[in-house]
């Protein structure tokens, strides 16, 4: 299998954003992953998203670790650079990207595989130091590239293809990431584009570290009777908590809602976001709220979906390590080389 | 019998491990090296945090020779623990201070050592109330009377102190006090051993610091910006010197704000995937560690080869394997760093003989890291970069600039200069790369670790895979320009034996060769500094009938890279090892080499007018 290109023949009709861009733009390589594979959803998702936004596609770095998800940034954005890693290491890869150049916009994509198994590591750590990314996992409980192993987000007592029963506890990345200190976490279903664009564009446009747990049913190896991962379970245990619009600075609020519906939150960025409650009970600026919410549903068998946790001023890594605004990639000897006068100073100190 | 000796011994301090005896034996090495003599102190040390024995090795040697010596001329033994093991080490005529509060049976000494014991602690409890004050200032005061007992100005004492303290006028005082108290006592009641230090004018312009500060000093001088790391002996000591620059360097002065980003990762994985991520996106970065975390990089290392990435590691190697002993001395990585990673790979080596190199070859990572864009290794050892070594001032030309190798930016690509991410349009390996975020339509490519053709698209295809790793090997061959060459010192005659060594064998091999001329046994000498090795390295071994490799390891790795890569033949390559974990010493050297000699039936030849005997 080699690369395959798109044709770059435009409909003259296209829809174009701000930019001028249409969501042509901002596609990639035609996927190779199975037909009906819910990652190429995601990936138009976030095709969507980023035209919606009028991102400058070349200021995006999509950055991911080894697997079926994994492969799908060479499926989007074709103008910005990307970085498939190895296994399980797409967080550090992408915190060392994110410190050489705070202006650009990280986009990592990870599978469970990836984030819960072989990189759990990672992904707790990078949570924690609060990287401003959007990080993506398409969370399908199961080992694609590999031919339908078990993976650690499979729920306990769910069943593989062939037969075998999972007895061991599933992670709960979502969970995770609200303990670690994400600050911006969301669930969504690759089926469920309404909801998951949203979220998406929340994430690209909050400042901070922002995590987006992506159901993503594989029709290949999970997606039969006894997965709690394939299309039909989750669409029957699926309860959303709220739905979202992010409405950038430069674009004109239009829809209307009734108000006491709606809660408006500026970001940081200027952005705002709108969020409509669906769930009476639940609170979206409530950490421990959010974990509990989350665990008490898992409990009667619901997949809790929506904007689970959100705080409008994120701190970031940069703002913890106190670094200058520039980008550090574009410092010269001018900033960085103390010069020979320092150093003969600093010579006769060592006498 | 008494030993005599002038500004030329060994004086070893037996230490409990977090007594505060660091601080009070540096100032006794660094108030020698101000009276103008050199010293060579190191510090033998366990993994511990208190409580296990720590050794201080201080050789004063007015000829300059900075490596170990072996033996110990005066064994100042303040650890009960210790004590046999110290008694026994001592030379015959040598001397015995110790603490003589409590008495000893006279089985625990030796008939052929001399003893000189002080109340240490007796004068210490009657002078201090609080039981840390009469610890701390223990050390101190056997420092002040050693210092009287060999000589040692107390002028330059106090002067130490003074600078130690500015600021601190409450702690001068007492540490004075002490001083003075420990040289009273002395003077009036201890024989003066033969050991003495005479003022002198050898130390010149040198200067006395730590490898791990040198080299950590080079790469803020090379301008890093990104730095990750996770806590291991002996290197943890570079990262946090780095940080103690980077503040005193890097912090602009308006904002306060740094323009540098240091992160202790969570492991090993983490640091060098930070690296490779910020050298990617074009900072230069870098990450300081030892064996064990070379071991846990090898996965991201292929990476950064095969990706063709910058990166700069240091290596402060300890000896392996496993953990090894982790705070001794070795050069075993060679090996594991020169073919780090699974699949065909190699990787740039750099040797530092010392701190001053190490910061030369630190700044100059970066460069030849950017330059042939792929991982560049600086293998510093426990022996330079854990302790203070005199050395050549460090220097800088203002003049100097980054190479920042071949980076297309928006002007190149906006004049619609041929980019292919894996062209090799030079013809000299190394292809053209771009940042993230340069230019909105051209310049975008997609880095992996799979195999990929010229345009960086995926492919399997054999014919691309084979044209990308031979183009590597050609990158590889470019590498051996861009080096630092080997240094090459002809011994006075000239000789049909040579030796080839690198790293902190440097001092050793210095004064080995000193004392083999003084036999009459010449032979000529090469420093590798890096890897691959340049054609002189191979030229000098076939200039030479017999070569000696000297190494701090088992397995003469740096002779195995030697045969396996400049393709010599391995049966005039003489292996000399030297890996029990302590530094190499010249008297090694050269009963290794002498002995060799002889069974190639070398007499040593007749003195020549030249050497004036």
């Amino acid at each position: 299998m080699t690369y395959l290109t798109k044709p770059k023949l435009h409909h003259p009709d296209l829809p174009k954003n701000s930019l001028g861009l249409t969501r042509r733009d901002y596609e990639g390589a035609i996927s190779t992953l199975c037909a009906g594979c819910g990652h190429d959803s995601i990936s138009a998702a976030i095709i969507q998203a980023c035209w919606e936004l009028a991102i400058q596609p070349h200021r995006v770095a999509k950055l991911s670790g080894i697997g079926c998800s994994s492969k799908t940034p060479t499926y989007f954005l074709d103008k910005s650079h990307g970085f498939n890693s190895v296994h399980g290491r797409m967080p550090s890869v992408l915190t060392g990207a994110n410190l050489a150049n705070r202006d650009l916009i990280y986009l990592g994509v990870s599978g469970d595989g990836d984030s819960a198994s072989i990189g759990i590591g990672q992904f707790a750590h990078v949570m924690r130091r609060g990287v401003n990314m959007t990080y993506i996992v398409e969370n399908n409980g199961v080992y694609g590239l590999t031919k339908g192993q078990f993976s650690a987000t499979a729920d306990r007592g769910s069943k593989a293809k062939r037969g075998a029963i999972n007895t061991d506890e599933g992670i709960d990345l979502v969970l995770m990431a609200l303990q670690l200190g994400a600050t911006y976490v969301a669930r969504s279903f690759s089926g469920d584009k309404e909801q998951l664009v949203p979220l998406i564009k929340g994430a690209l446009t909050h400042e901070g570290a922002a995590f987006i747990d992506v159901i993503s049913p594989c029709v290949a190896f999970n997606n039969h009777e006894g997965s709690t991962k394939s299309f039909d379970y989750v669409r029957e245990h699926n309860e959303a908590v709220n739905q979202l619009d992010v409405i950038t600075v430069h674009k004109e609020i239009t829809t209307r809602y009734e108000p006491g519906e709606v809660q408006e939150v500026r970001q940081h960025d200027g952005s705002v976001i709108r969020l409509r409650k669906i769930e009476e009970k639940f609170d979206a600026s409530d950490r421990i709220a959010a974990m509990t919410y989350v665990q008490s549903r898992y409990a009667i068998g619901e997949i809790v979906t929506g904007l689970l946790y959100f705080t409008p001023k994120p701190r970031d890594l940069h703002g913890s390590l106190n670094t200058v605004p520039q980008p550090l990639n574009q410092l010269g000897e001018r900033e960085l080389c103390p010069g020979r006068a320092a150093l003969d100073k600093l010579n006769e100190s060592l006498r | 019998m008494k030993l005599e000796a002038v500004n030329d011994f060994v004086v070893k301090f037996a230490n409990v491990n977090g007594s505060g005896s660091a601080s009070a034996n540096t100032l006794f090495a660094r108030a020698i090296l101000r009276m103008g003599v050199p010293v060579s102190p190191r510090n033998i040390f366990p993994s511990n945090i208190q409580g296990l024995p720590t050794w201080y090795e201080v050789r004063v040697s007015e000829r300059g020779w900075l490596g170990r010596r072996g033996g110990v001329d005066l064994m100042v033994a303040m650890n009960p623990q210790t004590w046999d093991k110290d008694l026994a080490e001592i030379e015959p005529g040598g001397y015995l201070f110790y603490d003589s509060t409590k008495p000893l049976p006279k089985s625990k000494f030796r008939d052929d050592v001399n003893v000189v014991g002080m109340p240490l602690t007796e004068i210490c409890n009657a002078a201090y109330a609080d039981p840390r004050q009469r610890q701390l200032f223990k050390n101190i005061v056997y420092v002040g009377a050693l210092a009287a007992l060999l000589d040692i100005d107390p002028a330059e004492l106090e002067k130490l102190i003074g600078e130690q303290y500015k600021g601190k006028e409450k702690l001068f005082e007492p540490n004075v006090k002490a001083l003075r108290m420990g040289r009273d006592y002395a003077l009036a009641n201890l024989p003066k051993p033969g050991l003495q230090v005479r003022r002198s004018n050898l130390v010149g312009d040198r200067i006395f610091l730590e490898g791990n500060s040198a080299a950590a000093l080079g790469c803020v001088y090379g301008g890093a910006t990104v730095a990750a790391w996770y806590p291991i002996t002996p290197s943890s000591s570079m990262a946090e010197a780095f940080a103690k620059h980077c503040r005193k360097y890097r912090t602009d002065p308006d904002s306060g704000k740094g323009r540098y980003a240091i992160v202790q990762a969570e492991d090993e994985l983490a640091s060098i995937g930070i690296v490779i991520g910020a050298a990617w996106n074009g900072a230069r970065a870098f990450t300081c560690t030892s064996g064990p975390g070379i071991s846990l990089m090898q996965e991201f290392i292929g990476l950064a080869y095969f990706a063709e990435i910058p990166a700069v590691i240091f290596d402060v190697q300890r000896a392996g394997p496993s953990t090894g002993m982790p705070t001794r001395t070795q050069q075993s990585d060679v090996l594991s760093c020169a073919f780090a990673s699974h699949g065909d790979t190699k990787h740039v080596l750099l040797f530092p003989e010392d701190p001053r190199e190490g910061f030369e070859m630190a700044a100059m990572a970066f460069d030849l890291a950017d330059r042939l864009q792929t991982p560049v290794f600086v293998l510093l050892d426990l022996d330079i970069g854990m302790n203070e070594r005199l050395c050549q001032p460090l220097k800088w030309d203002d003049s100097r600039r980054y190479d920042r190798g071949k980076v297309l930016n928006y002007n190149d690509l906006e004049a619609g200069k041929r980019f292919g991410r894996y062209l090799d349009l030079d013809a000299d390996g190394i292809t053209y790369r771009t940042y993230p975020g340069t230019h909105p339509k051209r310049g975008a490519f997609f880095t992996r670790g799979t195999s990929r053709d010229r345009y960086a698209r995926y492919t399997e295809e054999g014919s691309a895979y084979v044209d990308n790793m031979e183009r590597l090997l050609k990158k590889f061959e470019t590498a051996k320009e861009f080096v630092p060459q080997p240094v090459h010192r002809r011994a006075g005659k000239g000789s049909r034996f040579g030796v080839i060594y690198y790293g902190s064998t440097s001092p050793a091999i210095d004064e080995a060769l000193a004392s083999l001329e003084g036999e009459a046994l010449y032979v000529d000498a090469m420093r590798v500094r890096a890897f691959p090795f340049p054609d002189e390295v191979t030229d000098f071994v076939a200039h030479h009938d017999h070569v000696f490799v000297v190494e701090q390891n088992r397995d003469a790795q740096l002779r195995t890279l030697l045969v396996a890569e400049a393709m010599l033949p391995s049966e005039k390559l003489t292996p000399v090892l030297h890996y029990d974990g302590t530094p190499i010493t010249a008297r090694f050297i050269h009963s290794q080499i002498a002995q060799r000699l002889k069974a190639f039936n070398v007499s040593p030849l007749k003195r020549t007018a030249a050497t004036g005997e």
